[in-house]
Formats: structure tokens, C-alpha cells, sequence
């Protein structure tokens, strides 16, 4: 990550990334069918032919944590809930991660369902903007 | 393949180091080497070094011809190895073929990482990098955060005691009091584990590896060369390295490192032993978490009872599988691109008798070191 004079990621960096931060983009292989959170040119079983495909926005947190020591540039933010969570891709158990908003650290549990938003994710005095996926509980 | 022995070990006090620069650690534990070794440097072919970030924490690249020519060993081959929290593990590795293939018959193995020379959050930050960057470190997890994910999905899944996995502390800072390359050489009580501060929850500051200056040697080479050298020796009679993806989220499992099994695996049988075959071990117990996960994924326990080993006193160095016994990444420290070289230094040493206290002694002794969070692990096998 570039840590020079602008804060945060280097412009050029950040419009290569921004739809994958934007949108709820998974790649799937087209010939076994698996479903990947991260992206890849090869998938294990041997196949070059990845495709994109939109992840569902529902989901259910298999564990979570709250980060009260952050890393450079998220200081401003802590403490604040990191989680991964299961989607649920035409029957194939998908995991994510990433930051729950809107919710009392003291009651996010294990099971809690949530649902994907676009949030600010960080911003640096000299830098970019950055916003990226994060999930908020669904009400039930 | 040829047989590769392990015929020296050298060490620098683990700590925050402010007066040091990298190639001061590094030559303290060469300067060990050499002495303990009393062999001439020249006969010295190739040095692997093990180092997770030092262009980031020191701003230093071409780390080999640097550490080669800060103890007088420039002109020979000289190479920096990184695999996260087990580029001393990769080191070992690499030098380990070095001198199998036949390319060399003496080789220095070692790691090294200054982490004091950035302000904490910064520190924080670079030691995030051994997680995917695009899809973890990008949202706001720290190396800790991605660790205690992993605790909590253990304890919704299994319900143990809570108190087992701070236990492991008290027996760490137990172990490194006798150490003198320790960090940290006070024990702690189970009270003050369980109650100091919480860095992500579930895991308090006290389960967690201190940041921390270090550097290890070993000196790699044949039986042959070794008897001709006059130094004692321990056999490397299995080592494996394997991968797991990058991102925690990715993995089959939340609570198995697959990449400890593959290694284990191909070092086992290549070490022809089995789990209950070993005296001692070196595990990779940077957060509790890890210490669990090791016993259980090495083969010394079933899934979801790691915790019982500690619990009972199994690993302690009264038990009969002493773990960590110079105390560990908790006590004795993780300077991460040199642990996995500590941990098959301090192996190395217990199994011959020369760490600093009495060891429980043995045949046999497996070292573990993880990358990431298990995105790397290598397993080696030392046998008396």
C-alpha cells in the first residue's frame, strides 16, 4: 500500500479496484462451478474459465471480532466489528469478510443475519475517498 | 538426497532493541554461531536469511549482500526468504536443499526482523500485509483481528473452558525464565492473562506474541562435514512447506490449517515417525488460538481437544510433550522472520542438552512455523 504523501491507496491503484470495492462482485468457475470471494485466473480443478457473477447481499455472520488496536489510516474508526460471513451461492456455502455498521459492538453475535451496504471505509487527510462493501444487521 | 544435520545454533536477545540496528541483531546471533560453532567462517558456502518485511520496517532490500557484508562473509552466495511469519521456516528449508542437493556442504540458515523502528500502528499495519491485502486488510482487519476470528468460531463450535487457552501463557513465561534470549523472563498468574486488555475480542493482550528485535542461526551441513568439524549434531529427518489460500475466509475449514496438515504429512513420512513418537515440540503459538490449533492439526490431539493438552498439564515441561520449552513465540518473543530458525535452534539445543536449563531430554522434536494465518506452514523433523 502506498504510504507516501498521499494517504491511503495511490489513485491509479484505487480506479483499478473501486468496481471489486463497489460492488458485490464473486467469481465462479465455469467448469466445476465453484464459487471464489477472491479472484483467480486458475481455478484448482485445472479451469482457466473464471466468470464474474454478483454475490447475493444476504448472509448470516459465522464469527466476528472487534478491532480496538487498528492498522495505519483506521484509527479514527475503532473500535469497530469485523466478521465473516456465509452466503448462500445457489446452494454453495460462499465466506466473505468484512465490517459490520450499525450495530451495538456489544451485540453482534455468531448467527446474526446481515445485509451488504455501501460505506465509507476510510479517508485520509491528503487522500482518496475510500468506500468499500459493508453489512448491517437485518431486522427480525 | 543427501542427509542434512543441524551442527550449530546462535541467538540474539529477543526485545525492543532501540540502539540496534538489523545487522547488529543478526551479527550478535552469527557472533553466537561462530563462537559456540569455533569453526573458521570461510568454511562458511552460502547464507539463507528468513525475513518477513525488513524494506518495509527498516526500508532495507538486498537484505543478503547487507547481512553477508555486516559480519564479513561477503562474496559467498547470500539470499533473503520470505513466507510471512515463517520465513525462518522457509530459510531453514531452503538451506536445508542447499546442502541435501550436494550444491554446498556448509550453510548458515538464519532470520532476522527489527519491528521497533516504526511507530505501532504502522507496525500493525505491516505485519497485516501476510493477509490478503484486497479482501482483509483493505476492510480494517489487523494480523490479531484475523486470529481472534479464529478463536471465536472455536468457541461457539466447541465450548471449552476459557481458562485452557490462557494457560498456555502462564506455561510460557514459566518456560522463559531460565532463558536468556527471552523478552520477556517473569512468569504471569492465570488471573492476570484472563483480565489484562482485550487487543480483539476474544483475545486479550497476554494471548498475544509481543512485537519484538531477534535474530537466529543454525549452521546446516552433512554428518560428514560435521564429525570432520568436530560439532555435535541432531539429524533433520523430515522437512515440508506447504501452502493454504491467502484469505481466512477462503479455507475449507475455520478451525484447521490445512497447510499444518499437508506439512505434517510430508514430514512425518519422510521422518518416517509417528505423532506419538515425538519428545518435544516448537509450536507456532503466536495467539493461543494457534497453540490449539497446532496440537490438534500436528496429530497430538483430536479436533477440538487441543485445549485438553494444556488444560492437563500435557505440554508443560513437566508433561510428556514439553512444548515451546526456551517459551515460546509468547514469552520468548516473535521477531516474525526469525521464529521458525528460534524454534529449530532451541529444538536443536534441547535435544542435545545445551539450552540453558535441563531439558526433558528425548529423541525426537518437531518444529512448526505459520505464515500468515496458515497460508504458510512448515513442519520439521529433528531426530537425535
Amino acid at each position: 500500500m502506498y504510504m507516501g504523501i498521499i494517504e491511503g491507496t495511490f489513485p491509479p491503484r484505487y480506479r483499478r479496484e473501486v468496481k471489486y470495492r463497489n460492488a458485490f462482485v464473486g467469481w465462479r468457475c465455469k467448469k466445476c462451478g465453484r464459487v471464489f470471494y477472491t479472484p483467480r485466473k486458475r481455478c484448482e480443478c485445472g479451469s482457466r474459465e473464471i466468470e464474474e457473477i454478483e454475490l447475493p447481499r444476504e448472509g448470516r455472520v459465522v464469527t466476528r471480532t472487534v478491532v480496538r488496536n487498528p492498522p495505519k489510516g483506521y484509527e479514527k474508526y475503532a473500535p469497530y466489528a469485523i466478521a465473516i460471513i456465509e452466503l448462500d451461492v445457489d446452494g454453495q456455502k460462499v465466506r466473505v469478510l468484512g465490517q459490520l455498521a450499525d450495530v451495538d459492538l456489544d451485540k453482534i453475535r455468531t448467527g446474526m443475519r446481515v445485509r451488504a451496504t455501501l460505506r465509507r471505509i476510510r479517508a485520509g487527510r491528503r487522500g482518496l475517498i475510500e468506500y468499500g462493501v459493508k453489512r448491517v444487521p437485518i431486522e427480525e | 538426497m543427501r542427509e542434512v544435520v543441524i551442527a550449530g545454533a546462535g541467538f540474539a536477545k529477543i526485545g525492543e532493541r532501540r540502539n540496534d540496528r538489523i545487522g547488529d541483531i543478526f551479527a550478535e546471533a552469527f557472533r553466537m554461531l561462530i563462537d559456540n560453532t569455533q569453526i573458521d567462517p570461510k568454511e562458511i558456502e552460502a547464507l539463507v536469511v528468513g525475513n518477513m518485511s525488513a524494506g518495509e520496517f527498516v526500508g532495507q532490500a538486498s537484505l543478503g549482500a547487507y547481512l553477508a557484508d555486516y559480519v564479513g562473509l561477503s562474496g559467498i552466495p547470500a539470499i533473503r526468504v520470505e513466507a510471512a511469519c515463517t520465513s525462518g521456516g522457509a530459510s531453514v528449508r531452503t538451506a536445508y536443499h542447499l546442502v541435501a542437493s550436494g550444491a554446498y556442504d556448509v550453510v548458515v540458515a538464519a532470520g532476522v526482523e527489527k519491528m521497533t523502528d516504526t511507530p505501532n500502528n504502522q507496525t500493525t499495519s505491516i505485519l497485516a500485509e501476510a493477509a490478503h491485502q484486497e479482501y482483509e486488510t483493505y476492510f480494517g482487519a489487523s494480523f490479531v483481528a484475523l486470529n481472534a476470528l479464529m478463536m471465536r468460531y472455536y468457541l461457539d463450535k466447541y465450548k471449552p473452558k476459557r481458562e485452557a487457552f490462557a494457560k498456555r501463557s502462564v506455561y510460557m513465561h514459566q518456560n522463559a525464565v531460565d532463558n536468556p534470549r527471552a523478552q520477556f523472563r517473569r512468569p504471569v498468574k492465570l488471573e492476570q492473562v484472563l483480565n489484562s486488555t482485550i487487543v480483539a475480542d476474544p483475545l486479550t493482550i497476554f494471548e498475544c506474541a509481543p512485537i519484538g528485535d531477534g535474530s537466529a542461526a543454525v549452521l546446516l551441513t552433512t554428518p560428514e562435514k560435521a564429525k570432520e568439524l568436530g560439532l555435535e549434531y541432531v539429524k533433520i529427518a523430515g522437512a515440508a512447506l506447504a501452502t493454504d489460500r491467502l484469505a481466512l475466509h477462503e479455507r475449507d475449514e475455520l478451525d484447521t490449517l490445512k497447510a499444518t496438515l499437508r506439512a505434517r504429512e510430508r514430514a512425518y513420512k519422510q521422518a518416517k515417525i509417528e505423532p506419538k513418537d515425538v519428545d518435544l515440540i516448537e509450536i507456532h503459538d503466536a495467539f493461543s488460538i494457534m497453540a490449539v490449533l497446532a496440537l490438534e492439526d500436528l496429530g497430538f490431539a483430536k479436533k477440538g481437544e487441543g485445549r485438553k493438552l494444556i488444560d492437563e498439564g500435557v505440554i508443560s515441561r513437566d508433561g510428556s510433550l514439553p512444548a515451546n520449552l526456551g517459551g515460546g513465540l509468547k514469552a520468548r518473543g516473535h521477531p516474525v522472520g526469525s521464529t521458525t530458525v528460534y524454534g529449530v535452534g532451541e529444538a536443536y539445543l534441547n535435544l542435545l542438552q545445551k539450552a540453558p536449563r535441563k531439558s526433558p531430554g528425548g529423541e525426537v522434536a518437531v518444529v512448526q512455523g505459520i505464515g500468515g494465518t496458515g497460508s504458510t506452514v512448515s513442519v520439521f523433523v529433528l531426530r537425535r
